[in-house]
């Protein structure tokens, strides 16, 4: 089944590249065509969080992008690349609002974004209806690519992501807890946050699932610094694990003041990518170290150019955890769109919308700087570039939290799992 | 209360009465369940009340720059949670220096004074331009124009501080002297928390010494009375005002630091928000422009906001019931606005002032 689909995505896509241009220079394609003229730029939109308590995760994202644009030169079908930013805030009016600026503009291939899953909900309608497409580097929430209205899901065509669903990384908490820290309860907390909220109940539901027991499922608020009330009520249950998908600075809290908290000195902390920063380990000081952490798994020399090349073009250190998803989300789009251009006699560059999203849907092994990316196009899965192999389990020791090193090393993943996926 | 009985029967009476009792027995019944289900220690309780404890007196400390200022000018600085922050977010570095040269926790007391100093005097600053800049041109206007202009500044101060360190989130550095925890029986209190604690209230103690004892705090006292006869009297009263911001800026600078020593993380261009709000309610919730009012306002909320969750919410079944610790802050707020609006220990203002 999975592989008749590729195919006539395959199919799809050859028909698609074969037919946007009549001999005429005329747009063939059913979405409509981006048409570029010799002298204009290629325009490429974002949708991120860059303002706001968020902003961090925007600006974190929108390093990655310019990276990827830089690599090229700036260029693209030789012509100059043209970054145009919204900001989609973290809410789904923000979205909304970055998606309606994003589409008003014909002349944007595709937009990289939102950075927020709250935000792609309420950005997607209107990308889809354009017949425009998004690949966000940061969405996780499970609904997102899931199509079954019944269940929640808002997938819509024209919505990609190079960020793991939480599916796969909530799942793989569960059975790290299992198999190696053999747990048998597990507290969640999450913060209200869509992303955090869908990876938490995964989480807890596969633990139940795989013979576990879920003892708390509980939420604080963003921006609560003081976690004594829950974490009082946590230890009165006294589970073996911890599970804490919650973005920084909530977890930097959290995990400080269990260590404080009497009952909970020694239970195991686990938290997600929302996490995983070194400023993490740094500002949570010495009780992170014993913290495991699911997170994506970029490692290696590729992954230190990059952070080599961040530190000359854009200056320190990406400040959260997306930014590789960024770089690989804006190569995916810019070689679409480098595919499926075709040039008319004048010397226009047309661009079918439909063959740009069929040409990402026909993404297969693209050799990313977060692994390996294959784009599925069947729900719960529909638009999911990121396969979930490229998520590890890391632990967080001394070497993070005195020394400064990143990333952290790589204690487990799913290879090593004795189970059946 | 029970006044439908009398013969001037009125259905908002009514409905308050009612309400009234509603809350009483929520809390009566969730305090019960919970308490007896016994699932939570004495221990853990005394520990609960210890961090509310802590987290009321930082509370308190920004508060008062909100009572400062009401009383003398009656407008609300909505921006005095971004003065709070930018005293935090400034000193970090400095934490983050004194931590590396070794300095912090070999003096750990100089380190922390010369901290809160730095602090106080950048937040200090902040809330004198923002006086000087933003306040004092409209003084004369309407009560609504200095608000919006305090929103207004507020986000100003939010960019223009996020422009200069950036958007990430930047922790305090450990102190090793504030690391252990004081033990009686099974009960151990963190020192940190204690520290805290001791600290707001000395700075509470000068407080009340400057406005009570010296030749300023009387002039304050007289500016808040009445500004025109305080003029009569030879006060200058700009010069009055810009020093009650001036107080109110480096006691939301030092609440930063001690904040900072507690809770060390989270320190980022936005940390100033929640705790301006929460500060704002307790300044309310005391009795605004009230001094004594603000102390006890913020330790009151601190401690509701730590038991209330676990005590009542949870005892009702509520679920998520620690997400709705905000829930908990602002409905004492709403009760404290219907039931005593002039606050905790307010006066009913007069017809004047109000």
């Amino acid at each position: 089944m999975k592989k008749l689909g590729l195919v006539l995505t395959l199919l799809s896509l050859l028909m698609a590249v074969g037919l946007p241009v009549a001999a005429d220079g005329h747009c063939m394609d059913e979405l409509g065509c981006v048409e570029v003229g010799p002298d204009d730029p290629i325009v490429v939109g974002a949708m991120l969080s860059v303002s706001g308590a968020t902003s961090f995760y925007g600006e974190d994202s929108l390093g990655g992008v310019e990276l990827a644009i830089n690599d090229r030169d700036g260029m693209l079908l030789g012509r100059e690349v043209t970054l145009v930013v919204e900001d989609s805030l973290c809410t789904a009016e923000g979205g909304q609002a970055a998606a309606q600026r994003i589409a008003a503009d014909e002349t944007i291939v595709g937009a990289i974004g939102t950075t927020c899953s709250g935000a792609a909900q309420g950005a997607m309608p209107i990308i889809s209806e354009a017949g425009m497409l998004m690949i966000s580097s940061s969405n996780t929430s499970p609904s997102l690519t899931n199509d079954d209205t019944d269940a929640g899901g808002t997938y819509l065509p024209g919505y990609f992501r190079t960020a793991h669903n939480d599916l796969f990384q909530g799942a793989m908490g569960a059975r790290f807890a299992i198999e190696v820290l053999e747990a048998a309860s597990v507290a969640t907390i999450h913060d209200g946050d869509p992303y955090t909220e869908g990876l938490a109940n995964v989480m807890g539901e596969t633990f139940v699932e795989l013979g576990g027991e879920l003892v708390f499922a509980g939420a604080v608020s963003k921006g609560d610094t003081d976690m004594t009330a829950i974490l009082t009520e946590i230890a009165s249950r006294s589970p073996d694990v911890v599970y804490l998908p919650v973005f920084v600075p909530e977890s930097e809290f959290i995990v400080s003041q269990a260590a404080k908290t009497p009952g909970l000195e020694d239970v195991v902390m686990m938290t997600a990518d929302g996490s995983f920063s070194l400023s993490f380990a740094q500002n949570t000081g010495i009780a992170a170290a014993g913290v495991y952490m699911t997170g994506p798994y970029v490692s290696g020399e590729v992954y230190d150019d990059f952070l080599m090349q961040w530190e000359e073009e854009i200056g320190g250190q990406p400040p959260s955890g997306f930014h590789a998803h960024a770089y690989d989300a804006a190569n995916l789009l810019m070689n679409a769109v480098e595919a499926v251009a075709e040039e008319s006699d004048d010397g226009t560059a047309i661009i079918g919308r439909q063959a740009l999203r069929d040409a990402i849907t026909a993404v297969e092994s693209y050799d990313g700087l977060t692994g390996s990316l294959t784009c599925q196009s069947e729900s719960p899965y529909a638009g999911d570039c990121a396969t979930g192999t490229a998520l590890a389990v890391f632990g967080i020791t001394e070497m993070q939290v005195n020394d400064g090193e990143w990333p952290p090393e790589v204690v487990w993943d799913l290879s090593m799992s004795m189970m059946e996926s | 209360m029970f006044k439908w009985r009398t013969n001037d029967f009125s259905w908002v009476d009514f409905t308050i009465d009612v309400l009234r009792i509603i809350i009483v027995l929520g809390v009566i019944i969730g305090a019960w369940n919970t308490l007896s289900s016994g699932h939570i220690s004495f221990a853990q309780w005394v520990n609960l009340f210890a961090a509310g404890l802590s987290q009321g007196s930082i509370y308190a400390l920004i508060a008062l720059g909100y009572t400062l200022v009401y009383g003398i000018l009656l407008m609300i600085n909505f921006a005095h949670g971004e003065v709070f922050m930018s005293g935090a977010f400034s000193t970090v570095f400095l934490a983050e220096a004194l931590n590396r040269t070794g300095f912090l926790n070999a003096q750990p007391l100089l380190a922390i004074l010369l901290m809160i100093a730095f602090a106080g005097i950048i937040s200090m600053t902040v809330a004198v331009l923002l006086e000087r800049i933003a306040y004092r041109p409209l003084r004369g206007s309407s009560r609504l124009v200095p608000l919006i202009t305090a929103i207004g500044a507020s986000f100003f101060l939010q960019y223009t501080f996020r422009g200069l360190y950036g958007s990430g989130f930047k922790a305090y550095p450990g102190v090793q002297a504030l690391q252990g925890s004081i033990s009686l029986g099974n009960i151990s209190i963190p020192v940190a928390q204690v520290f805290v604690f001791c600290s707001a209230l000395v700075l509470m103690l000068c407080l009340y010494w400057l406005v009570e004892r010296t030749r300023i705090g009387k002039a304050m006292r007289a500016v808040s009375e009445n500004k025109e006869v305080a003029r009569l009297m030879g006060i200058d009263i700009d010069w009055v005002i810009m020093f009650t911001f001036g107080v109110g800026g480096f006691l939301a600078g030092s609440a930063g630091v001690i904040n900072g020593l507690f809770r060390p993380q989270g320190v980022n261009f936005y940390m100033g928000f929640i705790p301006g709000i929460k500060a704002f309610t307790a300044a309310v919730l005391g009795g605004i422009g009230n001094i004594p009012g603000a102390m006890l306002g913020g330790l009151f909320l601190g401690v509701i906001e730590a038991i209330g969750p676990n005590l009542v919410l949870a005892g009702l079944g509520i679920p998520g019931a620690n997400q709705l610790k905000d829930v908990i802050a602002f409905t004492m707020l709403v009760l404290v606005l219907i039931f005593r609006p002039q606050g905790i220990l307010g006066e009913r203002l007069s017809e004047t002032k109000a």
